[in-house]
């Protein structure tokens, strides 16, 4: 694999657009641009950086703008294609699914794009991972605030230690086959109304 | 049974239809749950459509003859069992291009002839000056917004691409591209032209159908291959779109249906906004009043039957355009991608 590749990342998302910077500097390609989001002309972007790849996330409504590139341009020097091998639908399906696209620059030979298409996909795949943990532990710390919060009420109403507080609502959850963090949010609402 | 369908579609009036069924109950009735995707891009459709993550979607109705005879990246051949709209489009240009037009005009500027003629004055004086050449957009570039342009244009003898630069920028982009000077005007579907008129940016320059009569706009495209396996869905999904239709072509039911379209999840915009558009009650801008343009959108049962025929004007466009080489054996494909009988089975 030849390193001298110019790769164009339009990216977004800041924190995606080094994820991926990261791994396509691992598998080897070190001429790498970032931009975010293309709000004036992905084209004008594409002319200025002279990219032999773009890769772009499906967020991006500008994608459609590189359609228009295929036609063998009237302003741009070099026209463009999308990555497609007509024969491999799983990578495009991987690619979609992923949610990023790329395109080649110039009559780039297939194969040479494959590897950084599949490290896109990996990365892209890798970030979504990330951020469903991040939202599952920021959804746990709430439900932990929820059940100190309505452990509180419960001590303060019923007069009772922390201890047997937590014990009650517990109890109550698994009597009534409910998650302790729904109890307590049922009791925080309960005390809100009464007031 | 009931039969889930996933249809993605881009937050545009012509999705009418198909919030209609989805919301308006219409889908229910023919046995269909029915999910609609918001999506940002065309591309995107046509890709999600083609592994299958949806069962159809809003197309634009050249879109799906690019992507069947592949001149638009991937091959992926697409079958219309029913078209969403007709007409729907206009061209907004600049307060700044819309003053320079006025002045040029040789007779009434609402008359495509005359505008194209004062269009053609601007392009020489600015290339006689050295000045850059004018801007112009659309949404896609197979698309018949593309081919309007083009036509109003080949009246004052411009010609699109290369007098006039061309350019393709997305629907949310239109209004801030105009305003910030790198479009000199655009030709857009509802409701970014009365979205560029009333934020002062723009005046409407034409409606769609001062140009082009029935113009061929949005279809609902399947896989081909899907067309022939699933004919079930397709054909309760037409039948619920075909219900929709007769039901949003009654005046009366528009508010609602403009209700419908403003919701959050699909156009998340003004519902006042969106019925005028569908009354045909046109903001112009640029001192002018309100226009009342009968057909500005048709969404009836007539105007949704997938007649190859339209393929012809389409084919035309995407001539002029340098993205379609005269090939009789390509134009047949095309025509073939509509699908009448699949239509007047269930009308």
């Amino acid at each position: 694999m030849k390193p001298d590749l110019k790769i164009l990342i339009v990216d977004a998302n800041p924190v995606r657009a080094a994820i991926i910077d990261e791994g396509l500097r691992e598998a080897g390609f070190t001429d790498l641009v970032r931009i975010g989001a293309s709000t004036t002309g992905l084209v004008a972007a594409i002319e200025a950086h002279d990219p032999d790849v773009v890769v772009i996330d499906l967020e991006d409504p500008s994608r459609d703008a590189l359609a228009d590139m295929f036609l063998v341009s009237r302003h741009v020097r070099r026209p463009i294609t999308m990555f497609v091998d007509q024969s491999d639908t799983a990578s495009i399906e991987a690619a979609v699914e992923a949610g990023v696209s790329a395109y080649i620059v110039d009559g780039l030979k297939k194969e040479r794009l494959k590897p950084i298409l599949q490290t896109c996909i990996s990365r892209f795949n890798a970030f979504r991972k990330l951020r469903e943990e991040l939202d599952e532990a920021r959804s746990q710390l709430e439900e932990r605030k929820a059940i100190d919060r309505a452990k509180g009420i419960v001590m303060r109403l019923k007069g009772l230690s922390e201890d047997e507080a937590y014990a009650l609502m517990r109890r109550t959850a698994m009597n009534e086959k409910r998650k302790l963090a729904d109890i307590a949010r049922s009791i925080i609402t309960a005390a809100e109304v009464l007031k | 049974m009931t039969l889930h369908l996933r249809v993605g579609f881009l937050p545009l009036v012509d999705a009418a239809l198909l919030v209609a069924a989805a919301d308006g109950g219409f889908a229910e009735a023919e046995g269909l749950v029915l999910e609609l995707t918001r999506d940002v891009s065309w591309s995107n459709l046509r890709d999600k459509l083609h592994v299958r993550l949806l069962d159809a979607a809003h197309m634009l109705a050249p879109a799906a003859i690019a992507s069947t005879l592949g001149l638009n990246g991937v091959r992926a051949p697409m079958a219309v069992p029913l078209a969403l709209n007709l007409n729907g489009n206009a061209i907004t240009v600049s307060q700044r291009r819309f003053e320079e037009l006025s002045r040029a005009a040789q007779g009434d500027l609402a008359d495509p002839a005359v505008s194209a003629g004062a269009l053609a004055m601007l392009v020489a004086n600015r290339k006689a000056s050295g000045l850059p050449p004018l801007t112009f957009a659309a949404v896609f570039a197979f698309s018949s917004h593309t081919y309007l342009l083009g036509e109003w244009m080949a009246l004052g003898g411009v010609k699109l691409g290369e007098d006039v630069r061309f350019e393709v920028v997305p629907p949310v982009r239109t209004v801030e591209a105009l305003s910030s000077g790198q479009v000199d005007g655009f030709c857009a579907g509802a409701p970014w032209n009365t979205l560029a008129v009333t934020s002062g940016v723009g005046a409407i320059l034409h409606c769609g159908v001062d140009l082009a009569r029935d113009c061929p706009e949005k279809v609902l495209a399947w896989r081909a291959d899907d067309v022939e396996r699933r004919g079930e869905a397709v054909s309760k999904l037409n039948a619920a779109l075909i219900e929709a239709s007769r039901w949003a072509s009654s005046a009366a039911n528009l508010p609602h249906l403009a209700e419908l379209l403003a919701a959050p999840e699909r156009l998340n915009t003004r519902a006042d906004i969106i019925e005028a558009v569908l009354r045909g009650e046109i903001v112009q801008g640029g001192n002018r009043p309100a226009r009342h343009v009968p057909d500005y959108i048709r969404l009836d049962p007539e105007a949704i039957r997938p007649d190859p025929a339209r393929a012809d004007w389409l084919l035309a466009g995407m001539a002029r355009a340098g993205q379609f080489r005269d090939d009789p054996a390509a134009a047949d494909i095309a025509r073939s991608i509509f699908r009448p009988a699949l239509f007047d089975a269930r009308r």
